[in-house]
């Protein structure tokens, strides 16, 4: 090896490096005359860190720009009226009652219809299925579905639900459609949970006799409940800021009345800021940026509660 | 500590949302009931028989009808508080397939139905009448830095657009003799919108027939600033959204080939004198429908009746008291089909002269 390459090799090595190592590695024969260069070493590091803090900060100016313009437009419209009334041609009487009831009503069914749904997929796929070949390829297209665009969810949606088992334009259709968008998320995320309990837990309870589901229900389960949730909330989170999907099967874009039921039309909120953001007139561009103020908000609550679930039903083994 | 710090403050966040989405959930009495009858007494001038007539009335359809149609849903929902008009946007093509398929009551259209259309409603034995309800201009713009535009023909137009111009017509100067020598940027509505269709129609000759090498926007805003940030733009997008933007983009005079220069305005668009980019916007009812259910039946009376000064309020240009009329004696009388015999968009022909030639 040549001196030059010699050096090289030595540059890969921590910062620790000193000259009685240079003098052992020189005994190895593989840099005889090896000069530590500390100067230009250090600079290289604080150009380095340089770069590495421009890309973070790079990253978060462009999130308080956004953040910065939204509140700036959106806060003189975040007034009561916002929640009571419905969209109007009017910007200074519009509100997104009907859509805020949308969003809601779709999460919250979302969350009952792809709770059970998810997490028994991931307790079967992760403690009960046995590990062959069918299995495997299960495995894979969850995680690959994991990744579809939501769109495609749409289209399966609005031919399966909408026209195939007749919910049409309905509240239903879209919370089954998106139960769809998210239950990979789902599977993946309990999966992972699941998997965090240490195998000593299981053979601990199957050792003392419990059967295989005692030991899911009692043990696995209670440990991993934290990571389900905090999963299943990241799920519904990205849920509620979907919108492709819910105007493939055909969600309306102006409602003005209230929501009476699982089978009735529905709007969600990231529709009626599009259609804001659309309008020609300013004001409805200040009213889309409460909006989003809103989605925001409900957002963020959605995180805080994952957060707070999981620090209250983390249980330590 | 900070654990406690973060828990507290999602706690605070958590309370502020709940507390702010409180409202919304319980319907409880009319908020602010004195504008909202100020507002009814403003616009209506039928006599108001809030009867016992409930319902779903489902739109669907273009998105530049659908602001007037919602201002006509608000409005009529005030009066019959117990019948429900919900709007949806899925584009002229997209709504007719709904509504063909008797899937909607009623279709918001920004060009005529198309002869496939008409196709498709005969199949499903599906008829329908078509209602005129408003003007809409296009309007070409340019970026105000501009100094050389002032007006365009026709054949300028077409020259910069039609489908041989791709990749050859690039510079100020080969549109006019004595323009200056600078590159030319084309903005215009994306391919699947009736604007399109109706401006292609109208400049080139043939629906869809254009150059391919412009910048295509869904959304009219990002046109706008498309436009109003590149001093070689040349862009078209509907009446309203120049309206609202008018400190930021210059307005282009239109000669139609007789040497008049003509901008876009409320009296050029009506009288016709604005040619050949003023259209006619539609909405389609389903007869059938109309028939059976008294809500159909009130709401497009009403529609007809109160289009004149809802039109305005959402930057359109409504027709004049005569088409209404004649619209209205249309409807009355349930004369289905399209005028326009399926031709898709038309130019050059009075809404008048067609409605009346059927009466």
């Amino acid at each position: 090896m040549t001196t030059d390459d010699g050096r090289r090799t030595t540059d890969h090595r921590p910062q620790t490096t000193n000259y009685g190592r240079q003098a052992v590695r020189a005994g190895w024969g593989v840099a005889p005359t090896f000069e530590p260069n500390l100067p230009r070493r250090k600079v290289m590091g604080m150009v380095w860190e340089g770069v590495a803090l421009l890309a973070i900060l790079l990253g978060i100016a462009m999130l308080l720009t956004l953040l910065v313009k939204v509140f700036v437009d959106g806060l003189p419209y975040l007034r009561p009226q916002l929640f009571t009334e419905f969209p109007s041609r009017f910007p200074d009487k519009a509100g997104l009652r009907s859509a805020l009831q949308g969003s809601i009503w779709l999460m919250v069914m979302t969350a009952l219809l792809s709770f059970p749904l998810g997490v028994g997929a991931g307790i079967y796929l992760e403690e009960f299925a046995p590990k062959n070949a069918l299995t495997r390829f299960i495995e894979i297209n969850v995680a690959n579905l994991a990744g579809v665009p939501s769109i495609i969810y749409g289209l399966l949606g609005l031919g399966l639900f909408v026209r195939g088992l007749g919910l049409g334009r309905s509240l239903l259709a879209g919370v089954l459609t998106m139960t769809l968008v998210i239950l990979p998320i789902i599977i993946v995320s309990t999966r992972e949970a699941l998997r965090a309990v240490p195998a000593s837990i299981r053979e601990a309870a199957l050792a003392l006799g419990a059967s295989r589901w005692e030991m899911v229900r009692d043990h696995v389960l209670v440990y991993s409940m934290g990571g389900i949730l905090t999963g299943m909330i990241l799920a519904l989170s990205r849920a509620i800021g979907e919108t492709a999907p819910l105007i493939t099967i055909g969600a309306l874009t102006y409602i003005a009345f209230d929501l009476r039921g699982p089978l009735d039309i529905f709007t969600v909120l990231p529709i009626q800021i599009f259609n804001w953001v659309s309008m020609p007139q300013e004001a409805f561009h200040r009213l889309a940026a409460a909006g989003i103020i809103v989605l925001l908000a409900l957002l963020l609550t959605m995180n805080a509660l994952a957060i707070w679930l999981r620090n209250r039903l983390q249980k330590r083994w | 500590m900070s654990r406690k710090l973060l828990l507290s403050i999602s706690f605070i966040v958590l309370l502020a949302v709940i507390a702010a989405c409180q409202p919304a959930p319980t319907p409880g009495p009319t908020p602010t009931p004195q504008v909202a009858v100020t507002v009814v007494r403003e616009v209506v001038e039928v006599t108001p028989t809030p009867g016992p007539v409930e319902g779903t009335i489902l739109v669907d359809g273009s998105s530049t009808v659908a602001p007037i149609t919602m201002a006509v849903a608000e409005e009529f929902q005030k009066l019959y508080p117990q019948v429900r008009v919900p709007v949806g946007i899925s584009g002229t093509g997209g709504g007719f397939k709904k509504f063909c398929a008797g899937e909607t009551d009623i279709s918001n259209a920004s060009r005529p139905i198309k002869k496939s259309e008409v196709e498709a409603c005969a199949q499903n034995k599906m008829e329908y009448i078509e209602l005129p309800v408003a003007f809409d201009g296009l309007a070409v713009m340019v970026n105000p830095a501009n100094d050389f535009v002032t007006c365009l023909t026709v054949e300028e137009l077409k020259k910069i657009w039609e489908p041989d111009a791709e990749g050859k017509i690039t510079n100020w100067s080969q549109v006019r003799a004595g323009f200056p020598d600078r590159p030319l940027t084309l903005y215009g509505p994306g391919v699947d919108s009736g604007t399109f269709d109706y401006f292609t129609e109208a400049i080139v000759g043939k629906a869809q027939a254009s150059r391919g090498d412009f910048l295509p926007s869904e959304d009219d805003n990002v046109l706008v600033q498309g436009i109003a940030g590149d001093p070689n733009a040349l862009g078209f997008f509907g009446l309203a959204y120049y309206e609202e933007n008018k400190d930021k983009l210059k307005l282009v005079a239109i000669d139609a080939g007789d040497g008049k220069c003509v901008y876009p305005t409320l009296e050029t668009v009506v009288n016709g004198t604005y040619r050949p980019l003023s259209r006619p916007l539609f909405i389609y009812v389903n007869r059938a429908r109309a028939d059976e259910k008294d809500e159909i039946d009130l709401f497009v009376k009403y529609y007809l009746e109160n289009a004149k000064t809802l039109v305005l309020d959402v930057g359109y240009i409504p027709l004049t008291d005569e088409i209404y009329s004649l619209a209205m004696q249309r409807y009355e009388k349930r004369i289905v089909g399209s005028v326009f015999k399926g031709g898709g968009p038309q130019v050059g022909v009075t809404l008048a002269d067609l409605l009346k030639a059927e009466q």
